[in-house]
């Protein structure tokens, strides 16, 4: 019956009416996955099999519903390796808060996936263990750094993964394999058992096939936690409540002159297309001026870098993960570490402690800092003019599996879009919005207000409707196998 | 901003790592590049902007001051590299200069 096809609310359903059980749906979408495996190697590692039972349908909200998880997120007892040689051996002896609420929520997690090494990428090739495959074509990949959960929902493995944002790696692979990806306001959701990457810009969100999905998964997922000291103490609103209130009345902002240069021609007419046909439904455009996102990448890789290598200068050896013997306590950090790390990590640590360092503290670290109060209230102003800003998720569809990861600077600016809603805190997400002639997914961005992820939400669902992607879908050729009974 | 011998062997040091001569050019070219591609901030007028570090505007949010139970020892040293008795083993660190 295809059951791993159904997104999470159709699941909700037939559970519902005892059409099938939480069981018969873990052992649909494993097969699924199994079957997608040796094609795309999404994931790092399965589960024995479905956790015991947990609730029922009217106690837990995400009852019976699988779910793959992002190897840089806590389950306890399970590898953590972040794909990276250095955590080869970890096993974390705690779950993160965001595993723990899926848990208690009655979700069933399927299996871990595979990511750039410390989410350090836009493509999942800099993972210690090989590249992920894009389920629409195995020759490109499929974004990153969360390329293993965008290609397991893509791929109709599992209904819903969490995926980690620092930079865009939630929406940039989620636009590159034909799924939503969301990313919360900055401080949403704890960032507790998530391994830290640039921990002013992390943030953990769902990667799901629909919009009211992601809104289902995100609901669970945000409020408070006392664990995590920047994860705020606001209220979150019932994101599905005002969902369906379609584009009328909805005041949305187009960045023109940011995307006159560098972007591909159907990623282009796509966006223009999309808006007239919001502006037919009702919505009303307006013009946003972002000078400031100009300077997006520049302002990101000083302080995203200068964080990280901060952040890393933890693994040494010590206390856990991979050694490597030596006589003295500093050749033993510098052998492990050397060892452990991979290219991309390694350039950026030294990237980041060049910026920190004495005398291009200020002309790097301080000087981006300042750039990014700029861009806040840039971004700020243009909100308050319109409920969300729109614009492509990246400036080309998913590209070829080597084409950027010898330049580093090129894999960089696939991030061009994504990384501004990271520097100012706002949440934004990425919804699928057409194929290219090649049949490639196409995928829009919307960015919204500070905690107003119900009222991003709602303008998603409306640009989801008259996308209609849901057909288009079904235009992506099965993988060999798929579809096959088993 | 030229990436010479010096400054790639201090990052090297400040970052405990160490390159191998292969790489180590590859990582010089690339960190210049990305340096130099940065460097575009310059144009940007930040006289007087005061810098962001975080972007939550109401502060730190701070758990109650109640002792808690945290890790035991065992759990914590179940992953460690090496161990002696109660404690993480490392390499000599006193006695050869």
């Amino acid at each position: 019956m295809g059951l791993h096809r159904l997104s999470v609310e159709e699941l909700q359903a037939a559970l519902r009416s005892g059409e099938c059980t939480p069981a018969e749906i873990y052992a649909s979408c494993r097969a699924a996955a199994d079957s997608a495996q040796p094609h795309i190697r999404a994931f790092n590692r399965f589960e024995d099999g479905p956790p015991p039972p947990r609730g029922d349908a009217g106690s837990a909200p995400l009852h019976g519903i699988p779910y793959a998880s992002k190897e840089n997120i806590a389950v306890a007892g399970r590898p953590l390796t972040c794909n990276s040689r250095i955590l080869a051996n970890y096993r974390p002896p705690y779950d993160a808060t965001v595993t723990e609420r899926l848990r208690a929520a009655g979700a069933m997690l399927l299996g871990q996936t595979n990511m750039d090494e410390f989410a350090m990428g836009s493509s999942t090739e800099n993972s210690a263990t090989g590249p992920t495959q894009n389920p629409w074509d195995l020759a490109r990949t499929p974004g990153g750094s969360s390329g293993g959960s965008a290609a397991a929902v893509a791929a109709d493995a599992v209904p819903f993964a969490l995926g980690s944002d620092t930079g865009g790696s939630i929406r940039q692979p989620a636009g590159c394999c034909g799924v939503v990806g969301l990313k919360p306001t900055y401080g949403r959701v704890s960032r507790w058992g998530l391994v830290a990457f640039a921990s002013s810009l992390d943030q953990i969100g769902p990667i799901t096939r629909t919009v009211r999905d992601a809104a289902l998964v995100y609901r669970e997922l945000a409020g408070h936690d006392p664990r995590d000291s920047t994860c705020l103490p606001a209220p979150v609103e019932d994101p599905l409540a005002g969902i369906e209130q379609g584009p009328r009345g909805l005041t949305l902002g187009v960045p023109r002159a940011l995307l006159k240069e560098g972007l591909d021609r159907e990623v282009a007419a796509n966006l223009d297309e999309v808006l007239a046909r919001l502006a037919r439904e009702g919505a009303s455009l307006i013009e946003v001026d972002l000078p400031m996102m100009r300077y997006a990448i520049a302002t990101y890789y000083i302080l995203a870098t200068a964080e990280a290598s901060s952040n890393l200068a933890r693994y040494d050896g010590v206390r856990y993960g991979v050694r490597a013997q030596a006589s003295d306590l500093d050749e033993m950090y510098r052998a492990s570490r050397t060892r452990g790390f991979g290219r991309e990590v390694t350039l950026r640590i030294l990237l980041g402690t060049y910026v920190l360092s004495a005398g291009y503290y200020d002309a790097y670290y301080r000087k981006a800092s300042q750039v990014r109060t700029l861009m806040r209230r840039e971004v700020v102003a243009a909100l308050s003019r319109c409920d969300a800003i729109v614009l492509p998720t990246s400036p080309t569809p998913a590209f070829k599996l080597g084409e950027r990861v010898d330049d580093p600077l090129q894999m960089y600016l696939s991030d061009v879009f994504t990384v501004s809603a990271n520097l100012t805190g706002i949440p934004a997400i990425a919804v699928p919005s057409g194929l290219t002639r090649a049949g490639l997914p196409l995928s829009l961005q919307l960015m919204g207000r500070p905690l107003q992820e119900s009222l991003l939400l709602r303008a998603a669902r409306a640009l989801e409707q008259v996308c209609g992607f849901a057909a288009l879908r079904k235009a992506r050729q099965p993988l060999p196998g798929e579809g096959v009974p088993a | 901003m030229p990436i010479d011998d010096r400054v790639i062997g201090d990052l090297q040091s400040l970052g405990a790592l160490r390159l191998d001569p292969q790489e180590r050019r590859t990582l010089m070219a690339n960190l210049e590049r990305v340096l130099g591609y940065v460097d575009q901030l310059r144009a940007v007028d930040t006289e007087g902007v005061e810098p962001t570090s975080s972007v939550i505007e109401v502060g730190n949010v701070l758990r109650e001051d109640e002792p808690h139970a945290c890790l035991p020892v065992e759990q914590a040293l179940a992953q460690a590299p090496a161990r002696r008795g109660d404690h993480f083993e490392v390499p000599v660190v006193l006695g050869e200069e």
